[in-house]
């Protein structure tokens, strides 16, 4: 217990430290105020934009786009890396493909989308969701890959058939796979979410941030970047705290 | 399985998807703004290679790209070099490490684009960033998964901290240093290409945008086409570059993304 105490005073120090370094750079003017306020200016923005501002309500828009995003991602990734992941064949067959639509940059589909569904929220969600889907989906297959042989004999010798096959051999046992994939999915979506927002206008932090930068309102800029950055360090920590629990019970 | 044979059997499933879009695209008869057959697509590739603008695109991509990489992986290196070296150094900076490293890297292109403008300092600086974290955690466990019994060697040998880097844990450590390094390239081009769609006017990024705004699809294609290629051809090279230089340690872990 004490141990843990000093690691995380230790931690806190390390924080305070930094916030002295950006306290003093901006104190002694190193930095032009209107590229990095001080930690004071923008603290003051961060609360008056929670309390009197629109930022919490933007920044729930941005969290809801991701949240959506991610979980079409992530329905659609399990179910077709299951239908992909039962059959060898289909694997053998379709890695290949998927391993460069992988490669592929996400917002490299956002022209495309545009073209094809126009500068709406169903574009910005199209495009999380499609950019979205790999991590989940080829870890999906990857899971069903693993399974034990033998099981896949005992599912043979108890004649299952491929539906129960998936429920009750292939999805247990990839479980542990798809939880790391989707954590990736979900940071795929918060950065998918956030260039959504700036290039079709959503509501949302994305579009907030670009427009305090274009007036030139730092402190705004600032308190949109740290909320962006507690948004991504609360999604992916609790995912991996479902993730711990879940492979323990394993 | 041969090798031509699991070549045919990967390009099956892409190969009867472009023809049956190409055979759809001419049966409805269409005229698109917003679609083009993959033909056309190839023959708007040739004449982007033709007049050297398909070039001189790749080169603005991968010149940010290469510098941002360098710069925040040489920083992400260094930085994980110390906290997995030192653990009062770890101590003192992970809390601080894991509340700057979910900032999603996207959120400083405004800030990037304020402070720089257009251009290459301001898509080097995001890039840097976005490779400097995965490289430090990468870099970092990899130095605390150098066996002890070398570090102690190290000691025996009264290395001072730049030796013990440079002759004992650096070569140690180098098939994952290896792989981290793949895994950063692979954020550098997604994260330029993004910077150059959201707005810095440069690179293949900003040329698909610009195809999609003036309403040329076949060309939009031809460039996202091109996107993907260089985004896989480069892991699947950097892939045969891990194999081909540590195939004989047998550590290499090609796991993380084949």
């Amino acid at each position: 217990m004490n141990g843990r105490l000093s690691v995380m005073a230790r931690g806190l120090t390390g924080v305070a430290l930094v916030g002295l370094i950006w306290h003093a750079v901006t104190a002694y003017g190193l930095v032009p105020r209107a590229f990095l306020p001080s930690p004071q200016t923008t603290w003051n923005a961060l609360v008056r934009g929670l309390t009197v501002g629109t930022m919490g309500d933007q920044m729930l828009g941005t969290v809801l786009r991701m949240l959506q995003g991610w979980l079409l991602a992530s329905l659609i990734g399990i179910a077709l890396g299951s239908l992909i992941g039962i059959s060898p064949l289909a694997r053998a067959y379709l890695r290949p493909t998927l391993g460069f639509l992988r490669a592929l940059p996400a917002s490299a589909t956002i022209p495309v989308a545009i073209a094809l569904v126009g500068l709406s929220p169903s574009m910005v969600l199209g495009v999380i969701a499609f950019g979205a889907l790999w991590p989940t989906l080829l870890a999906t297959v990857q899971g069903f890959a693993l399974v034990e042989p033998r099981l896949v004999e005992v599912s043979r010798a108890l004649r299952l058939s491929r539906l129960d096959f998936v429920w009750k051999i292939g999805l247990p046992n990839a479980v542990p796979d798809i939880l790391t994939g989707m954590r990736l999915s979900l940071t795929v979506s918060l950065i998918l979410a956030v260039i959504g927002e700036m290039l079709a206008a959503q509501e949302g932090l994305g579009r907030l941030i670009l427009l305090a930068a274009r007036s030139f309102r730092a402190p705004d800029l600032y308190a949109g970047i740290i909320l962006l950055g507690v948004i991504g360090a609360v999604s992916s920590y609790a995912l991996l705290l479902v993730e711990r629990r879940i492979v323990r019970w394993k | 399985m041969t090798r031509a044979g699991s070549l045919a059997r990967s390009l099956v499933v892409p190969v009867s998807a472009l023809l049956l879009f190409e055979v759809w695209f001419h049966a409805t008869g269409r005229i698109s703004d917003t679609l083009a057959p993959p033909s056309a697509a190839a023959a708007a590739w040739l004449v982007a290679l033709a007049d050297g603008s398909l070039m001189r695109a790749t080169a603005e991509t991968f010149g940010a790209m290469i510098l941002g990489l360098a710069i925040g992986a040489g920083l992400g290196l260094l930085a994980g070099l110390a906290v997995g070296f030192s653990r009062r150094a770890n101590s003192f900076s992970f809390l601080a490490i894991e509340m700057l490293r979910p900032i999603p890297s996207v959120a400083l292109l405004p800030l990037a684009l304020m402070i720089f403008g257009f251009g290459y300092k301001m898509e080097v600086f995001v890039v840097a960033f976005a490779c400097f974290w995965p490289f430090l955690i990468l870099s970092q466990n990899a130095v605390r998964q150098v066996e002890p019994r070398l570090i102690e060697v190290a000691r025996m040998l009264r290395f001072g901290p730049v030796d013990t880097a440079a002759k004992i844990v650096l070569p140690a450590a180098a098939p994952r240093l290896l792989t981290a390094f793949r895994l950063a390239t692979g954020i550098a081009l997604v994260v330029a290409v993004t910077c150059e769609i959201a707005s810095n006017p440069q690179g293949l990024g900003h040329a698909l945008m610009l195809s999609q705004e003036t309403l040329r699809p076949a060309r939009m294609f031809a460039f996202l086409l091109w996107v993907g290629l260089i985004g896989w051809g480069l892991n699947t090279a950097l892939i045969a570059l891990e194999r081909w230089l540590f195939s004989h340690r047998g550590d290499v872990d090609t796991s993380v993304a084949t």
